[in-house]
């Protein structure tokens, strides 16, 4: 259960970038996470109630976009969608593949309120 | 994680952002600011630090992982018993609690420092940054860093290493490849331990193991071996020289090397600096 540990870093850079816009409140987190991320979606929702209590984020939707596994064949090209442990071609089934989406845990953006006057 | 901003920006996520793709959209007359940056910046940050720091000092920094039990310490023990003097070792053990590993290895006559990690399932590149000031790198060439055993964690938080290492122990099946494909997907070499057993096994076969390694696309050589008997310790101790030699050519140069998958994916954006995304607070 690293999710937790994960959350905490997440609200370090919440509050970095809501300093910096000088945001009342944050009001929507989004998030981009992939299965070979390591990162369990439900999880991180759970440790987010935690890690946000008492800071400019509580209360905000945390949102999670879960990304697909894909690969792209270095042999014959194809792109497909795979399971996280079988990560080969689609098409041809050779392993020799590059994925190109499935292992992100980004923060993507934030909504937030600006204070009045800032 | 790319060294210039942190970011995170795939072929697989890119449209979102480009446009009018769904996140470039202020939703709800609030302000949306566009982030994009990997959620374990500030760990990534600390771990490019402490590669920096063992490049510095000439020295491999090897990050070994597996489940708890897999015979990590007793394969460092033999390890440094074979080597003699040919390299020079030092280790961070990472543990909940105890000083036993890191005392075992003392007792082979090398520098150890015991992280205990409480109730961390996995060590941080801070905790290893924490480390580094209680072992002295000069006169070392090769530093283990036994991660917790756990093969869930520690595969998301880069330390600062230039390669992973995966055990896998006969005992456990030979399908947890499969089973735990982000451990196994990061590793750039890996050990089936304990081959010893085999002969009173019947459920284990090291080329299944490899075979599911393989179906995570992974190309990372397979050695199977016993600490305890000496089997197969020779190509394993080839491998660390070669390592060692492959280091001591990119200190010359200059050059560092980071494991081969990375647990944010930074290898496929390599031309992620093309787009214009605007985000400046990168201490």
């Amino acid at each position: 259960m690293h999710e937790l540990a994960v959350c905490q870093s997440l609200m370090n850079q919440v509050e970095q970038i809501a300093r910096r816009e000088n945001a009342e409140c944050v009001t929507r987190i989004l998030l981009s996470v992939g299965p070979l991320s390591g990162v369990e979606a439900q999880l991180l929702i759970d440790a987010f109630s935690i890690a946000s209590a008492g800071t400019v984020a509580e209360g905000a939707v945390l949102v999670i976009e879960e990304q697909a596994v894909r690969v792209k064949c270095l042999s014959c090209g194809a792109e497909s969608d795979v399971r996280p442990n079988r990560l080969l071609c689609g098409s041809c089934g050779d392993f020799r593949t590059r994925l190109i989406s499935g292992d992100e845990m980004m923060l993507m953006s934030l909504e937030l309120e600006r204070r009045e006057n800032a | 994680m790319c060294d210039t901003c942190g970011c995170n920006i795939t072929e697989g996520n890119r449209h979102l952002i480009e446009g009018d793709g769904r996140l470039a959209q202020t939703e709800s007359g609030r302000e949306a600011i566009t982030v994009l940056q990997g959620l374990l910046s500030a760990n990534d940050r600390e771990a490019a630090h402490n590669r920096e720091h063992f490049d510095r000092h000439g020295v491999l920094a090897l990050n070994l992982m597996s489940s708890p039990g897999s015979g990590k310490t007793r394969l460092l023990e033999e390890t440094i018993a074979a080597l003699g003097t040919e390299l020079r070792i030092a280790v961070i053990e990472g543990d909940l609690e105890t000083e036993n590993d890191a005392q075992r290895i003392r007792d082979k006559g090398v520098q150890a420092i015991q992280i205990t990690t409480g109730t961390a399932c996995h060590l941080d590149a801070h905790m290893v940054h924490k480390a580094l000031h209680q072992i002295d790198l000069d006169g070392v060439d090769i530093l283990f860093i036994e991660n917790v055993g756990n093969l869930v964690c520690p595969a998301s938080f880069d330390l600062g290493q230039h390669r992973n290492i995966t055990l896998l122990s006969v005992t456990e099946g030979d399908d947890k490849p499969a089973k735990y494909p982000v451990m196994f997907r990061a590793a750039d070499l890996m050990l089936v331990s304990k081959s010893d057993l085999l002969a009173v096994l019947d459920d284990f076969a090291p080329e299944k193991a490899e075979r599911h390694l393989r179906e995570l696309a992974s190309a990372a050589p397979v050695y199977t071996l016993s600490a305890k008997s000496g089997e197969g310790m020779p190509a394993w101790l080839e491998w660390l020289h070669a390592e060692h030699a492959a280091m001591t050519e990119r200190v010359a140069l200059g050059q560092t090397v980071r494991p081969a998958v990375q647990p944010d994916g930074q290898l496929m954006h390599a031309h992620a600096h093309q787009h214009g995304h605007a985000h400046q607070d990168h201490d």
